[in-house]
């Protein structure tokens, strides 16, 4: 078993990722195109925010320095959130957020497989086990929509290019190894991503080939959250995330 | 900021109403609980699942076009529905059940 300071750091990128695109998610509460992706959306967010609050628990837990969930994913400083590039990329349009959930769960779906099967941390196991339901509906959703999409209207298949144009050099990122990741990987509390880049790159082709859409070869990938520099539009994320914990201490409800 | 809501005439040609059907448990019937729009199947059936199952209503959905349901013409409810009022013998309310029976 690694100890604490290689697997805190690991597990925090991934409760990061989950808390920040679960938080672009229910940015759309009141916003959605239809009742019915209203409800999806939030529903999705929802997941993200559990597997989120899960992972932070577990963090703190295995740091033992008494932060709690909510010190975690609220009083944080935005250089210390390790969350990825994709994740924290506006939600522009119907057509952006359904794309970067599908980057996301084709990435996220077979990672919590992984874990569920392979970790040495039995909580992170049971973490895992539900989290790869739920991200498998994520998946399927969010793959249904880019294809109805990309291979639709005029106006619907010119959104789903652009986000593809905007988009896809930040998944790249999502396979890269920090040195608080690769040492998890030698531990055995993490797999390998590599693997899971296969599988990826296959569910991306599957969706890309049925929905006309085609991914651009990007020659620089787009990184740098892992290390906690993060776009412009991280610091307007965190004021409305963060607001609450900021301006009433310790608030519950 | 996400973009405003398609016109609803456009909206109701890409996405027609489906109705839905939600069975609570193995044995049971599907039931209707309400309707909903979708531009298939597929996506009618997933935001069935996020509209009508998000606290453990049921094990299976349904989901049908509603133009695909022939209705009964409300204004034929008296010849359609009233002759079966003074029928009472279709009832099956004459019988004495023996206490043996139980619960019928």
């Amino acid at each position: 078993m690694a100890t604490a300071d290689t697997t805190v750091p690991a597990i925090l990128e991934i409760a990061d990722d989950c808390l920040i695109l679960g938080h672009r998610l229910s940015e759309w509460c009141g916003h959605a195109p239809m009742l019915e992706e209203e409800l999806a959306l939030a529903n999705m967010g929802l997941d993200l925010l559990g597997q989120a609050r899960a992972l932070y628990a577990h963090a703190g837990e295995l740091e033992g320095k008494g932060r709690s969930e909510d010190d975690l994913a609220f009083l944080r400083r935005e250089r210390d959130y390790v969350n990825c590039l994709l994740v924290e990329r506006r939600n522009n349009d119907f057509a952006h957020t359904m794309l970067r959930q599908l980057y996301f769960a084709a990435f996220m779906q077979p990672l919590w497989r992984a874990i569920a099967a392979n970790s040495s941390d039995e909580t992170l196991r049971g973490i895992a086990a539900k989290a790869d339901k739920e991200m498998t509906y994520h998946l399927r959703h969010a793959g249904e929509w880019v294809i109805r999409m990309g291979d639709g209207t005029e106006e619907s298949a010119a959104r789903m290019a652009d986000a593809v144009d905007e988009l896809h050099r930040y998944t790249g990122e999502l396979f890269m190894a920090s040195a608080a990741r690769t040492a998890a990987i030698t531990a055995g509390l993490l797999p390998d991503p590599e693997p899971i880049r296969a599988e990826w790159e296959e569910t991306i082709a599957t969706v890309f080939a049925a929905a006309k859409l085609t991914a651009p070869e990007i020659r620089t990938w787009q990184k740098g959250g892992r290390d906690g520099i993060h776009g412009e539009d991280m610091g307007h994320l965190l004021a409305e995330l963060q607001f609450m914990q900021r301006a009433y201490p310790g608030q519950t409800w | 900021m996400p973009d405003a809501p398609m016109n609803n005439s456009k909206t109701q040609h890409l996405t027609p109403l489906w109705e839905v059907f939600i069975r609570p448990r193995n044995g049971l019937h599907h039931r209707h609980v309400g309707s909903l729009h979708a531009a298939d199947s597929a996506l009618a059936l997933q935001s069935a699942r996020d509209v009508y199952t998000r606290r453990g209503e049921g094990n299976s959905i349904w989901v049908v076009r509603s133009s695909d349901i022939a209705a009964s013409d409300p204004s034929f409810a008296e010849p359609n529905f009233e002759p079966a009022d003074d029928k009472i013998y279709r009832h099956p309310t004459f019988y004495d059940i023996p206490d043996e029976v139980g619960h019928m």
